[in-house]
């Protein structure tokens, strides 16, 4: 009995070890999913304001950014740039919010990568943590009624954001389904 | 000489016993009516409130002990919402909401997490059922008997200590 007890008692430690060394400390669940984007405004670096609110009915990507972040925000700079080409004209808008940076060093970066959709910089950092964001780059992917369908964590990569916006862009506008049950009801 | 010399003793000891006393009675003056004084000025509630928060971009770092920007900008928040008239749970209650409960590093008392609580003193009150069960069972087991000495070899050490002795 004993023989048999003492080894047995390891089992639950062995499990619990290998539960905590399976799940990655660093991925933190986002309690924003599914929730209403927080609202912002970026004085963008051409000058002219950029307000969230008045995105509502596009798909938009807000992606946040550093130039000192090496090498994820290189890496998908150009998957950033590249959609935003391919789907501006199909009522989607990519807004990078850059973090923590010098207006320099982030003017280079914009220059490197010949960015032309809207960037703006977050003094204060009070979009990021409205956003809750832990790390850097974080890619948020909002719906058409501005809620946050998607969170990624790390470079984005171009099959994720197409992916992520072709769903969206399918998806039927809930507005609709108000309307409906609005007549239903009457 | 040495009489004064003792009276000067005598009143400078009284004197420095008086002045410590007075200085004891300052300081706990001072933490009576400082501390609370010190706890609701805002600096005061923005450090105790990020003590209470993860650094997100350290390892086990609160936002308090943190040199990083990002805690930098989280203190200048809480600061700021505090000012504006916002109670320290609304403003650690915004945290939570943005990030989850994965910023507090103390979980809430509450459902599962009642487990990390409850089972220190679980683990605490087992190990004492143990100890006492085993601590019986050794008073329980037959006294081993003295071990047996040789009368001889006995006798040879006791004469050979004489010798040293003498």
């Amino acid at each position: 009995m004993k023989k048999v007890l003492i080894p047995l008692s390891v089992v639950p430690i062995l499990l619990l070890l290998a539960y905590g060394f399976w799940t990655d400390p660093r991925f933190v669940p986002s309690p924003l999913i599914e929730k209403p984007a927080p609202l912002f405004a970026l004085s963008l670096f051409d000058g002219e304001p950029l307000s969230l609110d008045g995105l509502r009915g596009k798909v938009v990507v807000v992606n946040f950014w550093a130039s000192w972040c090496f090498p994820a925000c290189y890496e998908e700079a150009p998957v950033l740039e590249g959609a935003w080409r391919t789907y501006k004209d199909r009522d989607v808008v990519v807004v990078g919010v850059n973090v923590q940076d010098t207006e320099k060093a982030a003017r280079e970066f914009m220059e490197r990568f010949q960015f032309t959709f809207p960037n703006g910089p977050d003094p204060g950092g009070k979009i990021s943590i409205d956003y809750g964001v832990y790390g850097i780059p974080e890619t948020f992917v909002l719906d058409k009624e501005g809620r946050i369908a998607h969170k990624h964590v790390g470079a984005v990569t171009a099959d994720v954001l197409s992916a992520q916006i072709e769903g969206l862009l399918r998806r039927a506008p809930v507005a609709d389904d108000n309307r409906q049950e609005h007549e239903r009801g009457a | 000489m040495g009489r004064r010399g003792r009276e000067l003793d005598c009143n400078g000891s009284i004197r420095t016993h008086r002045g410590s006393r007075l200085i004891l009675a300052l300081v706990v003056l001072s933490m009576v009516v400082v501390l609370p004084l010190g706890a609701s000025s805002t600096e005061e509630q923005v450090r105790q409130l990020a003590a209470e928060l993860r650094c997100p971009v350290c390892q086990g770092l609160s936002v308090a002990d943190s040199p990083s920007k990002m805690a930098n900008q989280m203190r200048d928040l809480i600061r700021e919402r505090l000012e504006a008239g916002e109670s320290p749970e609304a403003v650690k209650a915004y945290f939570v909401e943005r990030y989850g409960e994965w910023i507090l590093l103390a979980p809430k008392k509450e459902g599962f997490n009642l487990l990390v609580w409850v089972f220190p003193f679980l683990g605490l009150a087992g190990g004492a059922v143990v100890l006492f069960v085993v601590i019986r069972r050794w008073q329980k087991r037959p006294q081993a008997a003295p071990a047996s000495v040789d009368s001889a070899y006995l006798e040879k050490v006791r004469r050979e200590m004489a010798q040293d002795q003498s």
